[in-house]
C-alpha cells in the first residue's frame, strides 16, 4: 500500500510542478506562434493557425531591425562583461585569498560592501558623462563590471583557499613570481569557478534591463531586454508579436540551461552557501 | 575563514621539503629569497580601478548631491531640502513601507516554500531530476519576459489565473489592478521567479547533513516528521541563512519586477524605492532621485547588517 501512497504522492507532486512551472512558459510558446487576432483574446487555447514563420519575420524587421542591433548589443555586453569580471576577480580574489593584512582587510571590506549598497545612478551616470561614456556600449560595459565584482571575488576567494599554498611555494623555487605565478599557474587551476562564473555572470548580464534603461537609453544601443519593453508600447494590441520577442530572447538563457544545467546549479549552491 | 599563513621565504622552502618536491633548476639567483610578494597588490589593480571609479566615486558622490538641486551641469546646495520632500509626500513614504513589506513577504515565502521544495526533491522521488529542472528554470528567464507573461495571465476574468479559479467558483480579484492586491501579487511572481534557486541552495545544504544523524533518529524509532523537526530544519541553516541574506538584499532593491508589471500602480500602492528612484530620475529631479538612493542605502544598511549579525550568532550555536 505504501507503494501506491507513493506513487499517488509522486503523481501530484508533478501535476502541481508542471501546472505551477510549466503552464506559463506554454503560454509564451502558443500566444508566440497565434495569429495576431486570436493572440489578443490571451487565452490559453490551441493556435487555429500557425503563422510562425510571418510572426517570427515581422518581429525581427520590426523598427528597422532593432531586435538584431539588440543582439550584437547584448552578446557583446555580455561577452566584454564577462571576460574582464573573470580576469579582473579571478586575480583579486587570489590575493584576498592568499595575502592578509590591512589592504586585504580593506578589500574584504570593500568586496561585502559591494553585495549590500544599491548603486548610486544618477551619480554614476554624471561620471560616466564627464568620462564621455555615457550612452555608450564601452560606458555599460564597465558598469556591468563593476557591479558584478564583489559576488564573482567571493567565488574565487572560496575557490582558492582549496588550492595549497605549497603549489604557490613549489612554483616559487622555479622562479614563478607574482603574474607569472597566478597565470601559469593559479588561473588555469581556477577552471571550475570561472565556469561558474561565466554562466551566472552570462546570465545575469543577458537578462539586465536596469542598467541598460538607465546608462544606454535609446533604440540604436537597445540591448535585448529593453527592446521587450519598447515591443510592449508599440504592440500593445499584437501580443503574438510581443510574446515571439519573449521567445527570442528566452533562447540563450534556455540554451546555456540545457547545456549547462548541473554546473550552473553546482556553481550557484558552492557560491551561496559557503557565506 | 580564511587560514593566514606568513608568506615568507622560509615558509617556501620548508613546504617544497614537506611536499617531497626537489628543488629543481635551482636558479643562478638562488632561491628567491622574497625580493618581490608572490602576491603582488598589482593584482588588485583592474578591479581596483573600475570599482572605485564605477561603484565608490558616485556612491560618495551621492552623498553630496543628495543635498542639491541638480542638472547633472550644475548643482544648487540646498541642505536637507530633498530628504524632506522625499519623506514628506505621502505617495514617497509609501514606497518605504512597500520596500519592506515586499522584502519579508518574497524572502519568507522563499525560506518556506525553499525548504519544502528542497526535502521534496532530496526524497526518494522518482521525478526529482526533472522536478528540479523545472523548478529553476524560471531563474535563467529574464525578469521582464517574466513579468510581461504573468501581467497577461493575472488580469481579471480573461486572465488564466481567474479562469482557472471560476472553474473551482472563486471570483479571482483583479490582481494587479487593484491597490490592495498590487504589491503582493508581484511579490508572489517574484517568489515564483527566484524560488528555483532557494530551492538548490536547501538542496546542497540538505545533502551535505550527514546520514548518521538520520540513521540515528531511525533507531530511535522517529518518523518524518521528527527526521524534519530535528535533524533537517536545524542542520540546514546554513542554507537558510544564505537564502534570507540573498533575497532580503534582493527584495530591497527590487525594482524591473515591479516596474514591468505595474509601474508601481494602481496609483502610488505598489511603488518601492527603486521604482520612485527610477520615476524622480526620469522627471527630472536629479538631486530627489539621489535622496532616494541614499536612503535606500541607509535603510538596505540599517535592515541588512544587523540582520546578518544576528543570523551569523545563530549559525554559531549549534
Amino acid at each position: 500500500m505504501g507503494g501506491l501512497r507513493r506513487a499517488s504522492a509522486e503523481a501530484a507532486a508533478f501535476v502541481v510542478a508542471a501546472v505551477v512551472f510549466l503552464v506559463p512558459f506554454s503560454f509564451m510558446l502558443l500566444t508566440a506562434v497565434k495569429d495576431d487576432k486570436q493572440a489578443a483574446d490571451l487565452d490559453f487555447s490551441w493556435p487555429t493557425s500557425w503563422p510562425v514563420v510571418e510572426n517570427l519575420v515581422e518581429v525581427i524587421s520590426a523598427r528597422d531591425y532593432v531586435l538584431l542591433r539588440a543582439y550584437v548589443n547584448s552578446t557583446i555586453l555580455t561577452v566584454a562583461s564577462v571576460a574582464l569580471i573573470v580576469v579582473f576577480a579571478a586575480m583579486a580574489g587570489y590575493v584576498l585569498q592568499r595575502r592578509a593584512g590591512r589592504i586585504g582587510a580593506l578589500a574584504n571590506f570593500l568586496v561585502l560592501s559591494g553585495l549590500i549598497i544599491p548603486p548610486a545612478v544618477v551619480p554614476t551616470i554624471w561620471l560616466l558623462q564627464a568620462l564621455g561614456l555615457f550612452k555608450t556600449l564601452p560606458g555599460l560595459i564597465l558598469v556591468e563590471v563593476a557591479f558584478g565584482l564583489s559576488y564573482a571575488v567571493l567565488l574565487f576567494r572560496a575557490f582558492v583557499a582549496a588550492i595549497p599554498r605549497d603549489l604557490d611555494e613549489a612554483a616559487m623555487l622555479d622562479g614563478c613570481g607574482g603574474f607569472t605565478l597566478f597565470f601559469r599557474v593559479i588561473f588555469p587551476l581556477l577552471k571550475p569557478v570561472t565556469i561558474t562564473v561565466i554562466l551566472t555572470q552570462s546570465v545575469a548580464i543577458f537578462n539586465d534591463f536596469v542598467n541598460p534603461l538607465y546608462f544606454l537609453p535609446g533604440d540604436e544601443n537597445a540591448t535585448v531586454q529593453v527592446t521587450l519593453y519598447n515591443f510592449q508600447s508599440q504592440y500593445s494590441t499584437q501580443w503574438n508579436l510581443l510574446f515571439m520577442d519573449i521567445v527570442l530572447i528566452t533562447i540563450p538563457p534556455l540554451l546555456a540551461f540545457v547545456f549547462f544545467n548541473r554546473k550552473i546549479v553546482a556553481g550557484m549552491t558552492a557560491g551561496a552557501v559557503k557565506g | 575563514m580564511t587560514r593566514h599563513r606568513p608568506d615568507t621565504g622560509e615558509a617556501g622552502s620548508r613546504a617544497a621539503t614537506v611536499a617531497g618536491l626537489p628543488a629543481r633548476r635551482a636558479h643562478p639567483r638562488g632561491v628567491r629569497r622574497r625580493t618581490g610578494p608572490a602576491y603582488p597588490y598589482a593584482l588588485y589593480l583592474p578591479a581596483a580601478v573600475v570599482y572605485t571609479v564605477i561603484f565608490l566615486i558616485p556612491t560618495v558622490m551621492a552623498f553630496y548631491f543628495a543635498l542639491t538641486r541638480w542638472t547633472l551641469f550644475d548643482s544648487e546646495f540646498v541642505g536637507l531640502d530633498n530628504f524632506r520632500d522625499f519623506l514628506a509626500e505621502q505617495n514617497l513614504s509609501i514606497g518605504f513601507r512597500n520596500t519592506v513589506v515586499y522584502a519579508v513577504v518574497t524572502s519568507g515565502l522563499k525560506v518556506v516554500i525553499g525548504l519544502g521544495l528542497g526535502v521534496l526533491l532530496t526524497s526518494k522521488l522518482r521525478l526529482r531530476a526533472f522536478l528540479r529542472s523545472v523548478v529553476f528554470f524560471p531563474v535563467l528567464v529574464s525578469t521582464v519576459a517574466v513579468g510581461i507573461t504573468f501581467s497577461v495571465l493575472l488580469k481579471p476574468d480573461t486572465g488564466l489565473v481567474d479562469k482557472v479559479l471560476a472553474l473551482v467558483g472563486i471570483s479571482g480579484p483583479d490582481w494587479l489592478g487593484d491597490a490592495s492586491t498590487a504589491l503582493l501579487s508581484v511579490a508572489l511572481v517574484d517568489v515564483w521567479k527566484g524560488v528555483g534557486l532557494a530551492t538548490v541552495i536547501y538542496i546542497a545544504g540538505i545533502l551535505s547533513i550527514p546520514q548518521d544523524y538520520y540513521q540515528a533518529v531511525a533507531v530511535d524509532g522517529g518518523g518524518a516528521w521528527h527526521r524534519f523537526r530535528h535533524v533537517t530544519l536545524p542542520l540546514s541553516w546554513p542554507a537558510t541563512y544564505s537564502v534570507i541574506i540573498l533575497s532580503f538584499i534582493g527584495g530591497l532593491r527590487s525594482f524591473d519586477l515591479i516596474w514591468t508589471m505595474t509601474r508601481g500602480g494602481p496609483g502610488f500602492t505598489s511603488d518601492v524605492i527603486a521604482s520612485i528612484i527610477y520615476k524622480q530620475y526620469q522627471a527630472g529631479f536629479f538631486g530627489l532621485s539621489t535622496a532616494g538612493n541614499v536612503l535606500l542605502f541607509v535603510v538596505v544598511t540599517a535592515i541588512v547588517i544587523p540582520l546578518n549579525w544576528f543570523l551569523g550568532r545563530r549559525q554559531v550555536a549549534p
